[in-house]
């Protein structure tokens, strides 16, 4: 049962819960702020985004990533070989900010789901749910995949002038994780999984 | 005050309500302030209003404008070829698109790593100047200005992912190379201290001035 009324998180107003027609979203009358969207199924379709995703990181993790020819030399890199190099080359900290970004933290998200959408959708309660879903959506705002993808972008025209760069099958797996992302943030009402996990 | 804003009964806050954080469920205030209170359906601890709200994210605001001079001013990247060296900054990055007629590259790393710190960087001090000063000033466009802070801060990590990138690629060793510079981590340092200020933030602060008038 869905509570009767809920506070904005954002200024704090108390408002009735109305339901919604699909594919909306329910706004602040105050400030604005999102308070709930209506996803039918948001369950199966987070849940199904998140296996996507994580198969999506598997293979962007074996394929290799860009190649460099230059010279006649051809030079290999895989998602993980900046985060090395870097580690190398300045504090720790930095690489390891960069690995979280770029996909610890996309990967736990992920996995976060679906251990807690599976275990509400095959009817299996699992004790440690709250905290684990509590941390997916704490992890949230540290996924960034697309700027990543931004980043590569840039990093290629820079580079185009001086050699000859090569696309691997890890970049489109990692694209297509971009989008697999945005729609797992697009999909996912946190309100109704709550309201599923603890009824 | 304006003739919009509903009164103050009816916010949580004032019903005697807290709002978890992490789930959203609604909980009485049974305690006094001060002794810990953990939502039933989350297990997330239970504030009114997160805690210390204007001194974190000051210290954070402050830390991240001290971080930000050596994040422009050290080398990014510096780049070996063929016996020279050259250290580039942010700035001396962006000039370097331009100069090259890649105009749209050299606008989003502009705005990226240059605009969007210095942006989130004013509008967080105004916020907290105005919640100070208990203003009533246009209370819904400052509450979109710090969605919209809350939102873009990531973007500003563009910069940290280009050099990781570049020193991946780039290391053939024998014509070139490029190394990650110092200011590279000052300037990991503020996109962080940024994003974590944006969180410490709380925005209901911006209503409860508006309430109290």
């Amino acid at each position: 049962m869905m509570q009767p009324v809920i506070a904005c998180h954002e200024c704090d107003l108390l408002q009735q819960v109305k339901p919604l027609p699909p594919k909306s979203t329910a706004r602040c009358v105050r400030c604005g702020a999102l308070l709930y969207v209506h996803t039918p199924d948001t369950i199966d379709r987070s849940l199904a985004f998140a296996i996507t995703g994580l198969v999506l990181m598997l293979i962007a993790n074996i394929y290799p990533f860009l190649s460099l020819e230059s010279q006649g030399a051809t030079l290999e890199t895989t998602l993980i070989t900046g985060t090395l190099i870097l580690a190398r080359q300045s504090p720790i900290g930095l690489a390891f900010l960069v690995l979280l970004t770029s996909m610890l933290v996309p990967c736990i998200l992920m996995g976060a789901l679906v251990v807690v959408l599976g275990s509400i959708k095959w009817g299996q309660r699992l004790p440690a749910c709250r905290r684990i879903f509590r941390l997916a959506l704490a992890l949230r705002p540290w996924s960034m995949t697309e700027v990543f993808m931004l980043g590569i972008l840039v990093s290629v025209v820079k580079l185009a002038k001086m050699a000859t760069i090569i696309p691997g099958t890890a970049l489109f797996a990692f694209l297509g994780l971009v989008f697999v992302l945005a729609a797992i943030n697009t999909v996912l009402d946190p309100h109704t999984v709550w309201e599923k996990m603890v009824p | 005050m304006m003739p919009s804003v509903p009164g103050s009964a009816q916010t949580a806050a004032a019903k005697g309500l807290v709002n978890c954080h992490s789930c959203g469920l609604l909980v009485r205030r049974a305690f006094p302030d001060g002794q810990r209170l953990y939502c039933p359906r989350c297990h997330a601890r239970l504030h009114t209003r997160k805690p210390n709200s204007l001194s974190r994210t000051w210290a954070l605001v402050i830390a991240a404008m001290i971080f930000y001079v050596p994040a422009n001013l050290l080398p990014v990247t510096v780049t070996r070829y063929l016996g020279s060296t050259q250290a580039d900054t942010i700035m001396s990055g962006v000039i370097y698109f331009m100069q090259t007629g890649s105009w749209g590259i050299a606008v989003i790393i502009f705005v990226a790593s240059i605009v969007v710190p210095i942006a989130k960087l004013v509008v967080l001090s105004g916020l907290m100047i105005s919640v100070q000063r208990r203003s009533s000033w246009r209370p819904r466009e400052r509450a979109q200005l710090y969605r919209l802070t809350e939102a873009i801060g990531r973007w500003s990590m563009l910069d940290v992912f280009v050099v990781t990138v570049l020193v991946a690629l780039v290391r053939l060793g024998y014509l070139s190379t490029i190394e990650a510079g110092p200011g590279v981590v000052y300037f990991a340092a503020v996109v962080v201290l940024t994003m974590i200020a944006a969180m410490t933030f709380d925005p209901r602060l911006i209503w409860d001035a508006l309430e109290k008038k």
